[in-house]
């Protein structure tokens, strides 16, 4: 049995900035395992711009930002592997790979960092009437066929679900000379970065109907059209707004979700709320020694927070590591989500032995307006930050300087506060 | 008259108003720094975007390239198509420069991934 330190699941941007940042704590014996055939991740098909401003202060595509990161595991010497599938963790870690070099094989790691990204929701979990045609791909399936493979799927297109991948494909489909007839948002905001609306839509003419939904799909073998019908307040339908529009490809862009069958197989509590693992501020799960970062642990829409929140997974695991693999006992404090704040990560945070600052990553229920966040622990506000506009579809991040916590013994909350 | 534009430069997304008088920017409210001005400057006078799309080389696989300055909004077209028609061959680095001018933009098409 091949014994590692650090085993880190998932070689996209997570795994590496992880692997990278436990290397740089001293740990040697690191190992990555990918199921794809190279490193990068979700990255290696997001050829847009838009990666890497705060890291790297310039504005790369998604395989520009992960060759740098890539190179920097190569240059390391930080062992990966490839074409290799996690197929199982053990309670007591335990990993179990299967590999077309080695077949099925159980390795013993000291630590196991969780990145296994996200994927979209499927067809089957949106409750779409209609036959099953060919022509419906989620957006990501298709962003993968024209920017990996060199196929585009259609030429009549309509995208249900305004999210950041269902607009950069309407932009990306038109480029390939396909035509995109409208995006259907159940919603009455987009769920996707307003820039992505003026450079991917605006500028391309295609119409976002906000407030829509496709009510039926048309064709039996082959797609022919869909039927996008206006909703109500309460997301119903409106009788006498439905709309036929002729198509050969349907795009979902509906959602991501945590990739997080490991981790229940694992025994790891998830958060409802993330479909990620419960963490704390070290971002170690109710497991001991298994840590989680990325898109794994909640959805990100940006790259630059995943890198950083990675590097903290990796020197969270190193420090489990290197003090032999003990868990933390000491008491934790909760996180407590209040007024606008749907979620918080960490969920809580042992506050006797910090590594340092505490970072506070959420995102809000709603669109609020000239508010602000604050965290208070009972009633000593420990940090206040004015915003001009806050939604959705953006996550926050809010640092506790380490001191501020270091005598707090009760439970903190994170809520909005509107003037 | 005053324009409502979005500022694309970063996720913030800053909604601001131009204030324009023939042509020319008066005034701009509305961003948090200094990009959102430049950006609501060039979207009046000349606006410009960075293309990303994907040239399928000789041996058959797509190479994902980018515009490596922006060109005119209403050029993007004509430039996709003179960029998908550019003929390479692997392997390709990040970096290479497949396209020195391309229409006379002054753009440069750089390849945007390591491809064996
Ligand atoms: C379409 C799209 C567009 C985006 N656009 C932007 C943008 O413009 N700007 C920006 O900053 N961010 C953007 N993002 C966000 C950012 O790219 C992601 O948040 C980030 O790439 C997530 O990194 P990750 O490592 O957590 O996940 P991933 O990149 O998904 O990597 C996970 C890796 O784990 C591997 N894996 C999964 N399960 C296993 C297993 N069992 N065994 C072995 N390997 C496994 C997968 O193969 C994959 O390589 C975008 C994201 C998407 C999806």
């Amino acid at each position: 049995m091949r014994d590692f330190d650090i085993v880190i699941v998932g070689g996209g941007p997570a795994g590496m900035a992880a692997a990278i940042s436990a290397r740089e704590q001293g740990i040697e014996n690191i190992v990555i395992f990918e199921r794809d055939s190279e490193l990068g991740g979700i990255l290696n098909q997001c050829i847009h711009n838009g990666f890497g401003l705060r890291t790297f202060k310039e504005e790369l595509t998604g395989p520009e930002y992960a060759e740098r990161y890539a190179d920097k595991v190569r240059d390391m010497n930080i062992p990966y592997e490839t074409d290799t599938m996690v197929l199982d963790i053990s309670k007591d870690r335990v990993v179990t790979i299967l590999s077309r070099k080695r077949g099925v094989e159980e390795i013993r790691a000291k630590a196991v960092i969780l990145a296994m990204g996200c994927r979209e929701r499927p067809r089957g979990a949106l409750n779409i009437p209609g036959f099953r045609p060919q022509g419906v791909y989620t957006a990501g399936t298709a962003q993968k066929l024209v920017n990996c493979e060199g196929y585009v799927p259609g030429k009549e297109v309509v995208i249900l679900g305004s999210g950041d991948i269902g607009l950069i494909m309407a932009r990306r489909m038109t480029l390939e000379g396909a035509h995109v007839a409208a995006v259907a948002e159940l919603m009455p905001y987009s769920s996707g970065l307003k820039r992505n609306i003026v450079q991917c839509l605006d500028d391309f003419g295609i119409p976002l109907l906000l407030s829509h939904t496709v009510v039926d799909i048309k064709g039996k073998e082959k797609l022919e059209g869909v039927v996008i019908a206006e909703v109500d307040s309460t997301n119903t339908p409106i009788a006498g707004t439905e709309q036929f529009y002729p198509c050969d490809t349907l795009l979902l862009s509906c959602g991501l979700i945590p990739e997080n069958e490991l981790s229940k197989n694992c025994g790891i509590t998830l958060d409802p709320r993330t479909n990620g693992p419960v963490v704390d501020e070290g971002l170690e799960t109710d497991i001991d020694g298994v840590f989680a970062c990325g898109n794994v642990l909640h959805v990100h829409d940006l790259v630059d927070f995943v890198s950083e929140e990675s590097a903290r997974a990796g020197e969270s695991a190193a420090a489990f590591v290197k003090r032999g693999c003990t868990p933390d006992d000491t008491a934790a404090i909760k996180v407590v989500p209040k007024n606008g704040v749907r979620y918080t990560v960490p969920a809580e945070i042992h506050t006797s032995d910090l590594l340092g600052d505490v970072h506070i990553r959420f995102r809000v229920t709603g669109v609020f307006k000239d508010c602000s966040v604050v965290i208070k622990a009972g009633e000593e506000e420990l940090v206040r930050r004015k915003n001009r506009i806050l939604v959705p579809s953006e996550m926050l991040d809010i640092i506790i300087k380490k001191d501020k916590l270091a005598g707090v013994n009760c439970d903190i909350t994170a809520e909005i506060e509107e003037v | 008259m005053t324009r409502d534009l979005i500022c694309i430069n970063c996720p913030m997304g800053c909604e601001m108003t131009v204030e324009v008088e023939n042509g020319k920017v008066i005034s701009v409210s509305g961003n948090t720094c200094k990009r959102g001005e430049i950006y609501a400057e060039s979207e009046i006078s000349n606006p410009t975007r960075t293309i990303t799309t994907t040239v399928i080389s000789a041996e058959g696989r797509p190479v994902p390239v980018k515009t490596a300055q922006p060109v005119p909004k209403d050029k993007i077209s004509e430039c996709t198509a003179a960029i998908k028609a550019a003929e390479i061959h692997l392997p390709v680095k990040v970096g290479q420069v497949i396209i020195d001018d391309l229409l006379g933009t002054g753009s440069q098409v750089t390849v945007t991934k390591t491809v064996q």
